[in-house]
């Protein structure tokens, strides 16, 4: 069974317009970021591969900064949701990633 | 300063922390575009005619997504949205590009020759137009870099001065970091920081570490270089290896922008700011100082400008230049405004005004057959 990849409206662009998107083969959300559309990739992931500040990633409806980042498991069925963070209205230059 | 190489509409590229603009000279007044990239900070704008079509370049940054270099061939009817970023720090490094400052089209015989400074401080290199961009080892690796420190903005290469006639010199500025100089097309660089004062250490006077917010030279005297510093009006005369203090007459030696004259090597223009805690244009009157002696003196411009109540704030990128005669001169505000001056300062209107924080200005020519995104006229002032 697929997990399921739901992609924010500014990333439809990179996704053929696919508000979802099922992945197989993927056991953790990094290995689940691999497999979706680099142009999707790459904006949820710094050139360092770790989530970008203003962005948040759920499984179910945790974030995984609460749980294991980038090494949260996976299972059959979840739902991932991909979401620009509240905090992220405003620029701030000088602010960080998540490893 | 920009070039204006061709005939048509003044027309200014504006960045915003909130997207960017054109603004184009009309018939009494001034238009202004729909945004561009909206929402997104755009801290670099650059026009490039070196091509076999005119080039728009921007640095966009978004709150969410990450910074991208993006390109427009048909004046800013669309833009590459390249699928990976396009400027990008190699995976040894550990660092990822927060932001594009500065983009700095090549010599005019190579036009596919660009590079752009970003955060955190370095100078990337592309040599197909802006597609992909390689870092400068040579700066990258210099010893200075682990002691270079972040101001207020992040810690920015935000200045790449190119030597009009030897392409291997080259001069780029760090916030903080000071002036670094090369020789030999950016494989080894030197720090070149001789006379520029350090407010904030302990050592007025280090090797390196300065707070340098804008550089300009005149390509007619390549050796010459003015500099508005973080504290400090500085010039060299010897191609940047000593500097000496010209704050003479102005209200603060404090401020960000410099623009150059287009023709007159002798002529810079300066906004001067209360202080660095303050950011503010001094007695909350709103002037453009302009040297027409080399820094020996500095008078005033205030016709057009307002002259109470005006607690503006100009970033180091936010003052330009064009090469029309009389020069326009160009300068947009924090406060969303844009004044223009078409009498090389000596009389300014305000062509803009409401916008998001200006960020950076750029002025070109365009003719009205390649009229880019969208003008709306706005009511003549």
């Amino acid at each position: 069974m697929s997990v399921t990849v739901h992609v924010p409206g500014p990333l439809l662009r990179f996704t053929d317009e696919r508000r979802t998107l099922m992945i197989d083969g993927a056991s953790t959300v990094r290995e689940l970021l691999a497999l979706v559309p680099p142009g999707v990739r790459e904006r949820v992931l710094d050139e360092r591969e770790r989530v970008r500040s203003h962005v948040n990633i759920f499984v179910g409806d945790t974030n995984i900064r609460d749980l294991a980042g980038l090494s949260t498991g996976l299972q059959p069925g979840d739902d991932v949701f991909v979401l620009p963070a509240v905090s992220g209205g405003t620029f701030s230059p000088g602010r960080g990633a998540l490893p | 300063m920009n070039a204006l190489t061709q005939s048509g509409p003044r027309t200014l590229l504006i960045g915003t922390m909130k997207g960017a603009f054109v603004v184009r000279q009309r018939r009494g007044g001034w238009s202004i575009s729909e945004p561009i990239f909206p929402g997104r900070p755009v801290y670099a704008l650059a026009y490039d005619e070196r091509g076999p079509r005119p080039r728009l370049y921007a640095g966009t940054e978004s709150p969410f997504w990450g910074p991208a270099l993006r390109i427009s061939e048909d004046l800013g009817q669309t833009w590459t949205e390249p699928t990976e970023p396009n400027v990008r720090f190699p995976t040894d490094t550990d660092l990822a590009v927060k932001q594009i400052w500065q983009i700095t089209p090549g010599a005019p015989d190579q036009p596919d020759l660009m590079y752009v400074g970003v955060a955190p401080a370095a100078l990337f290199v592309s040599r197909d137009a802006g597609q992909s961009f390689e870092l400068v080892r040579g700066l990258f690796d210099h010893p200075h870099r682990q002691k270079w420190s972040p101001g207020a903005g992040g810690l920015c290469l935000h200045t790449i001065l190119l030597h009009p006639e030897d392409p291997q010199r080259m001069l780029v500025a760090i916030s903080t970091g000071g002036i670094y100089l090369t020789e030999d097309g950016g494989t080894s660089w030197r720090s070149s920081n001789d006379g520029i004062r350090a407010q904030f250490l302990p050592d007025k006077y280090p090797e390196f570490g300065q707070c340098v917010h804008k550089v300009v030279r005149h390509p007619a005297r390549p050796d010459r270089f003015f500099l508005q510093n973080h504290w400090g009006l500085y010039r060299s005369d010897d191609g940047g290896n000593h500097w000496w203090d010209i704050a003479n007459g102005v209200p603060s030696d404090f401020g960000f922008s410099m623009a150059m004259h287009p023709r007159d090597p002798e002529t810079v223009y300066i906004v001067p700011l209360e202080s660095d805690e303050f950011r503010c244009t001094p007695e909350a009157r709103l002037r453009v100082y302009r040297t027409r002696d080399g820094g020996t003196s500095w008078k005033p411009l205030t016709r057009g400008l307002p002259q109470k109540n005006a607690w503006e704030t100009v970033l180091r990128d936010s003052l330009v230049t064009d090469d029309g005669d009389p020069a326009g001169v160009y300068f947009g505000t924090r406060s969303g405004k844009v004044f223009a001056s078409l009498d090389a300062g000596n009389g300014w209107e305000c062509a803009v005004e409401g916008l998001p924080p200006v960020t950076c200005v750029r002025a070109a020519r365009i003719p009205d057959r390649k009229t880019p995104v969208r003008p709306r006229r706005l009511r003549a002032k």
